[in-house]
Parts: C-alpha cells; structure tokens; sequence
C-alpha cells in the first residue's frame, strides 16, 4: 500500500515537473509598443513577433538567408523577383496561408495609422505585385534590386481575413493577432506581460515549450534578479558587469556570440571651416576643419588601443573591429584589420599635418544608450591625449544627443550602427547624405567620397552575389583607408538562462524562444 | 466654507495652466521624439513623414493652442508611441500604482505609528533607541537600493517572494487589482514595504516627537490626576494631539508616494504610472509626459484641499475662513 501511495506521489511529482518544465518565461528589456507587426519598426516589437508571425524569408543565427513562408526566391528578369511559397501553412484563425496574404499584407503596410516608424521601409521598392497562382508571388521592382531578400526578413505576414483596415488596437487587444507563427497570442498586457500558447500546427520544428510568458523587465539589475531567482528562464541583454558574474555562477548559462552592432565615431565633415569643438592646443580658434585632413583623421584612429578597450572596459564582452562586419561573415574585406595603436606615427601624422603642438578636442556621446558607452569615450579621451590631442569628455542623455547629433552639433561622437548585411553600412553610413535617394539617412558626419558613392551605386544595381560582394570589399577598403569613420567594436550579444537550458544566439539580438531547449 | 471651496478651484485652475506652459515648452525644448521613435533603418522621406504624422512640423505655439483646445474638451492627446489616448494609458495603470501607494502609507501608519509612540513613551529603553536608531536607515537609504537588497535577500538567496512583476491579479469593479490574491499580495509585498520604508520613518519619528513634547503637558498630567488609564490618556488625549501634523504628512506623502512610485516600480517591473512615465521619458513621448504631470498636480492640489477640510474635523480651533 506504502508503495503503491510512493508511486502515486512519484507520478504526481514527475507529472507536475512535466507540466512545469513545459512553461517558460522570457525576460525583455524594453516593452514592445503594441502587438501589430506593422505598426513601429522597433526591435522589442520584433522580438515579440517573431514568436507570433512568420515572414517571407527569415534569417538564420550568423543572419544569412533561409527560407521562412517563401521555399525559394530568385530574379527571373531585371526587376522581377519570384518567390515560390511554403504549402499547406495555416494561419492561427484557421485560414490558409497563400499568395493573397502576402499581397493583402504589403497593401496594408503603408496605411497603417499613426504609425512612428513605418514598415513602408522594407515595402516601398515593390511597385507591383502579381500573384500567377496561390503558391507564387512575382514582385516588381524599379530597376535591380538585388536586397529585396534582405528586406522582407523584416516584413511580418497577416491574414487576409482581417478585412480592410485592421485597427492597431485590435491587435493588442487580440482579436485581429493572427499569424503563423509558433507560438498564438492568449493575453497582452502592455508593457508587464504577454501570455502564448504553442502553436502545434506550426511549420517550423516544434517548440519544447507549450506556454510561453514574456515579461518586460528593463531594469538591467532586476532582470538578472529575477533570473537568479527562478523566475524568469531566459533573459536577453545581459549587462557586461553582470555577465563576468554570471559566468561564474552555477545557477545560470549564457550564449554568446559576435553582434551586427558596430560601434564607431563620427568625425565631423559637415564644415570646411572651424568646427565647434576642436581648437588650436591653447584654446585658440582655428580657421579650417583640422577632420577634413585625413592624416588627422589616420592619427585619431591610430591613437585608439582597440584591444584595450575590448578588454578593460568591455571586459572581454565585444570584438575590435577594423570594418563593418565580423571575419567570416558575407562582405568581410580580408585583411583588413582593427588599426594597430602607435602613439609615435599618431604624433608624427598630426605634426605633418601642421599640428606639432596637437589640439583640443571634445568627444562626445551617449551615457545611456549602448553597453558602456560614457566608459568608452572615457578610454579614448585619455588615448587621444597621449598622442597630444587634449580631449575633453561630454557624455550626454541619450534624446538630448541624438537630436544635437543629428544637427552636426558636435565635432568628434560615438554612435553605433545595427545592420543585416554589409551593404547595408555603406548605403546608409557612409554614402553621400542623399535626401532624393534616401540613401546616407544617417551619414550624420556627411562623408562625402565620390569614388566611393560611384562603388556602391554600382553594386546596389548588381544582381550577382559574387560580383556584389566584390564591390563591396572594395568599397569597404575606400572608407576605411579614407577614414570615413573611426570603428571602434562590434558588440557580443548575451543571453543568460538556468542551467540545464541551451539557447542558439543571434547575431541580430533577437530573442526566439524557439530556440530555447533543455540542454542535450 | 463654499466660498472658500470656490476660490480654492480657481486657484487650482490657474496652478494647472501654469504648469501646462512650464511642461509644454519644457517637453518640447528637449530631444527630438522623431530620432527616438523611427527605425534607425529608416531614409530621409520616412523621416519626414514621421515629423508630420505627429504633428511636430507646426510651430510651437500652434502645437500648445492645440493641445489646450483638446484638452479642454478632456483630450490630452494621442501617445506616440502607443497611438492610444494618453489618459486612457495613465488611467490603465494607475490601479496598479494606486494599490502599491495605498498599501505602503497604511503601511507606515501601522507600523510607524505604534513604534513612534512605543519610542515617545519609553525614549530611554533600549526598544526606544533601537526603534530610533533603526529609523535613520529608513529615510537615508537610497530605495533602488534597498530594493535590489530586498530581491537579493527573500527572492534570490531565500526563494520566499517572487522577485518582481505584479503576480496573479482579480477583478474588482471592472479593475485588476493584486491584494485580492495570495500571489498578487507575495508580489506586493517587496516593492510595498520599499515604497514605505522613507514614510514608516516619517511618521515614527514625528509620532515620537510629538508623544514626548505632550507628554509632560498639564492637560497630561491633569488628566492623569484625574485618574483615567494611561491608555486612555495616550490613545484620547495624546493621539489627538499629535495627530494633526501626522495627517498633514501623510496627505502630502500620499501624493509623493504616487508620484515617485517611479523607482520602487522600476526595480520591482510593477507596472505602474511611474514605470510608464519613466518609459515614456525615455522615448521622448510627450503627451503622455504632459497628461501625466497634470494629473500629478491635479492629485497635489485635490489632496492639499482634503487635508485642509480634514484639520477641521480634528481640531475644532481650525476656521477656513479666517485663514483668508
């Protein structure tokens, strides 16, 4: 009898284990503004509809393309690109998925109400649409416009059955959140909490978890609290203090792995005569831009010991970077390394440029937007100084910079540029800032190379990968010797879970629960 | 009494008006909420798209004769972030910070008040001085402090509370309300008893004061010759006597427990008014920035007035009258 009782209580135990085990709680850092996958472009928004929406073409942890709604993509004229869809794939209402959603989907993007960064972003070069049958999708362009792909991993894919226009708050308050996704919305509560259920009709390979919370703890020492704590299973962005901790924490595990976040400064170039914040070495005022001077700008770049600065003040948590994107990663120019300091050839530059006394110079930046970055302005101001540069230090709140950076207010400022692929950096970042085309949106420093404008006009109108990524490199090697910007590092993204869990990290920050799993 | 309840509102509408011009222009010289808001992918027409979809393309005085217009007719404005009303966000969390702020000042009286009299009557015990003494770390240590202390200590090392968040919540007036349920209540209780530490040695320390300036009172000493109870010497005649700056403080801290709920709620991710203007600051939403100090002043003035209306209910000396 005992051991009858014994077993029960077994089986009941293991059978609440199970249950439990089957429940997952995820920690954000910043609340997602609504449930809508096409109301604001914002990364929270995203990682929340990963979980709930599907896209055509989804991408992979190092962000190569992989197939998601769409089996295959290819251009089968200059401005047409074809896309064969996934069969037999059903929404969460219970519709089947077919050409007519994607359609309908690309028609709602651009009328979204209200809406604070519009989705028309990743929709805008498609002029038309036809849909030859339900399983394929013809979608033109003006001209070759080779990062369509690259594009529509950004666009989530909605029913058709919603009716004209679906309202934002519909989303949010459920009835209008259906996808295709792995996971199906049960309740939403902004900015505390959202509740899922696994999806078991979903395409993909089937989540461990059948119920899903995702939490929003921005707080970074109460997100890890809470994961200390039990009660949250997974947290992302885990703060480089708290990471040298953790690892040593038998609690808990991180995943790690190299961001597409690079972390660079602006020089000034937006003057030809004096900028505002760098004078002669007695605080005289000078009559020309000493950053339109590129041996200035090559003893700047040479004053930085990136490796120190990945090390003591990233503590070990980012990669000094010489270019855009990491080693082995598509676009990457060999061989074209992070500048090596030397404090003499620095010295002897600025001299050959006519500053043998050095300057006085301020760095600006943020204090609260990228990891450490009051610390790393820091750093480099004393490394600026050694080579006679007298760098004072002004970090600033994060919506007072931006808005002075966008004015060209300062002179010398850490900024850093998230990205998909590497042409991605040099059309928005380096090329000439181009209102008419929309290209150099936030080439804040105004560059301006036309060698290197010449390049990437080339290669946004190549439609071979080979051929592109050739330019590419190209281009890569002009702004880098021309010292358009100053890359510093590119950012290491950390997840930190409980033990016994595994997690496969992304370089694009996103956080799937789906790829969360008890650890082999 | 009605005159002065009349004039008492006219003087709140001013201070309300004041305020909207002082929060208006301050919002409004700070950052820029379009950069905060779009992608960083986003190219130069989008940009400009934004700055007109929210209305920030007209000039500054035809934005604020707007937004006065609106919300006279009770509208103060569209999130731009949730492109929902702002009063309707506030007006969903204010529940949640309501119960927290409302629990951490009984808190402090039921806590502060009998260890401040225990204090007040026996200043020389060691309970006394301990009380005393364990006070000063209440009002001087920072509370995200003592917050994160108090997730390390009961839910990190102990496991007895959850460490953050709201818990389960049940319905009370079409309301979600946490102190209905046992879980909801384990997950107060932390960011509860943080939010009151500062107020508990507030009214401890001014119950204490007050017990031992009365106490070697004549009507004290009168009334023990008398020969009633020393518990009801202290509990009558005393309580009431020390009463009246002890409401005059928790009315005001009432309001401040509301208002800088911020940090408490940040620590704990209790999804309050404070966590929401603090989200909102961040990305430079200003209607709802705006929307929230209004009602963070409207809440000041109405409190100021019931504590005014309740000094004469306790002391009968006080006139409203006279004090014009």
């Amino acid at each position: 009898m005992l051991k009858r009782l014994a077993g029960v209580g077994v089986a009941l135990l293991l059978g609440t284990t199970v249950a439990v085990a089957q429940s997952v709680t995820m920690a954000m850092s910043s609340s997602p503004t609504s449930v809508d996958p096409h109301y604001h472009t914002f990364a929270p928004n995203e990682t929340l509809g990963i979980h709930m929406y599907d896209r055509l073409i989804e991408r992979d942890p190092l962000n190569n393309l992989i197939p998601g709604l769409a089996l295959s993509w290819k251009l089968i004229d200059d401005s047409t690109w074809e896309l064969k869809l996934r069969q037999g794939v059903k929404f969460h209402d219970g519709s089947a998925f077919t050409a007519a959603d994607v359609a309908y989907t690309f028609a709602r993007v651009p009328t979204v109400v209200n809406s604070p960064g519009s989705f028309s972003i990743y929709t805008k070069t498609v002029v038309a649409m036809e849909t030859p049958d339900p399983y394929t999708v013809r979608m033109k362009t003006n001209g070759i416009y080779p990062l369509l792909p690259v594009d529509l991993t950004n666009v989530f894919i909605i029913p058709k059955n919603l009716g004209p226009n679906p309202a934002t708050e519909e989303f949010n308050s459920g009835r209008n959140a259906a996808g295709t996704g792995a996971f199906r919305m049960v309740s939403y509560k902004q900015g505390e909490r959202v509740e899922l259920e696994r999806n078991d009709a979903w395409w993909g390979s089937k989540p461990h978890w059948q119920h899903l919370t995702i939490r929003m703890i921005p707080n970074d020492g109460a997100r890890t609290a809470a994961l200390l704590a039990g009660d949250v299973q997974l947290i992302e962005f885990v703060p480089t203090a708290d990471a040298t901790r953790l690892r040593a924490d038998k609690r808990v595990t991180l995943a790690e792995i190299a961001s597409q976040r690079i972390v660079y400064l602006w020089l000034d170039r937006s003057r030809g005569g004096p900028t505002p914040f760098i004078t002669g070495p007695n605080g005289e005022a000078l009559t020309v831009n000493p950053l339109n001077d590129k041996r200035v700008r090559q003893a700047l770049t040479i004053a930085i010991n990136r490796p120190a600065i990945v090390e003591r003040v990233m503590e070990g948590a980012a990669y000094a970077a010489g270019q855009f994107v990491a080693p082995g990663t598509w676009g990457h120019a060999p061989g074209l390394n992070p500048p090596t300091s030397d404090v003499a050839r620095a010295k002897a530059l600025l001299a050959e440029a006519g500053y043998p006394n050095g300057l006085r110079i301020t760095l600006h930046g943020p204090n609260d937007r990228y990891v450490n970055d009051g610390k790393i302005i820091q750093a480099i101001g004393q490394m600026w100084s050694r080579i006679g540069v007298q760098t004072t230090v002004d970090a600033i709140t994060w919506p007072n910079y931006i808005a002075r950076a966008n004015k060209q207010d300062f002179s010398a400022y850490l900024l850093a540029w998230g990205f998909g692929e590497a042409t991605n950096p040099l059309r928005a970042l380096v090329y000439t800032f181009s209102p008419a085309k929309g290209w150099g949106a936030v080439n804040r420093g105004r560059y301006s190379n036309p060698e290197f404008d010449g390049l990437v006009d080339r290669l946004m109108v190549t439609a071979d990968e080979a051929q592109r990524e050739k330019l590419v490199i190209e281009a890569t090697r002009i702004a880098m010797e021309d010292v358009a910007l100053i890359p510093l590092h590119l950012q290491q993204n950390i997840w930190a879970m409980r033990a016994g869990l595994a997690f496969v990290p992304r370089a694009d920050e996103d956080t799937r629960v789906m790829d969360l799993r008890p650890a082999p | 009494m009605t005159t002065w309840i009349f004039r008492r509102l006219i003087q709140a509408i001013f201070v309300v008006l004041a305020m909207t011009v002082i929060v208006f222009i301050g919002v409004n010289v700070i950052g820029d909420p379009v950069e905060i808001l779009i992608s960083p992918q986003a190219d130069q027409a989008e940009r400009a798209r934004a700055v007109i979809a929210l209305g920030l393309d007209r000039p500054l005085w035809e934005q604020y004769g707007r937004f006065l217009w609106n919300a006279v007719q009770g509208d103060l404005g569209k999130s731009f972030v949730f492109n929902e009303p702002a009063l309707r966000l506030i007006a969903q969390r204010m529940p949640a910070t309501m119960e927290l702020a409302v629990t951490a000042v009984l808190l402090s009286i039921v806590l502060g008040i009998p260890l401040g009299l225990y204090a007040g009557l026996r200043p020389n015990s060691f309970a006394g001085r301990s009380i005393m003494a364990g006070s000063i770390f209440g009002f001087s240590l920072p509370s995200f402090w003592v917050g994160l202390m108090l997730i390390m200590v009961f839910a990190v090392q102990l496991g007895w509370l959850p460490s953050t968040g709201r818990g389960q919540t049940a319905t009370l007036f079409g309301v979600q309300w946490s102190f209905l349920t046992r879980d909801g209540l384990a997950h107060m209780l932390m960011p509860a008893l943080n939010l009151s530490l500062g107020n508990i040695a507030l009214v401890l320390r001014l119950t204490r004061a007050g017990a031992r300036e009365n106490m070697p009172m004549d009507y004290v000493k009168f009334a023990r010759a008398k020969g009633l109870s020393p518990v009801r010497v202290v509990f009558v005649h005393v309580m009431k006597n020390i009463t009246i700056p002890i409401v005059t403080v928790i009315g005001l801290e009432f309001g401040s427990t509301v208002a800088f709920a911020v940090v408490t709620e940040s620590v704990f991710a209790w999804p309050g008014m404070g966590k929401l203007i603090i989200d909102s600051i961040n990305v430079l939403d200003r209607p709802v920035i705006v929307a929230y100090l209004m009602m963070i002043v409207f809440l000041f003035i109405t409190i100021n007035l019931l504590v005014d209306l309740l000094y004469t209910v306790l002391d009968p000396r006080v006139r409203l009258e006279s004090r014009e």
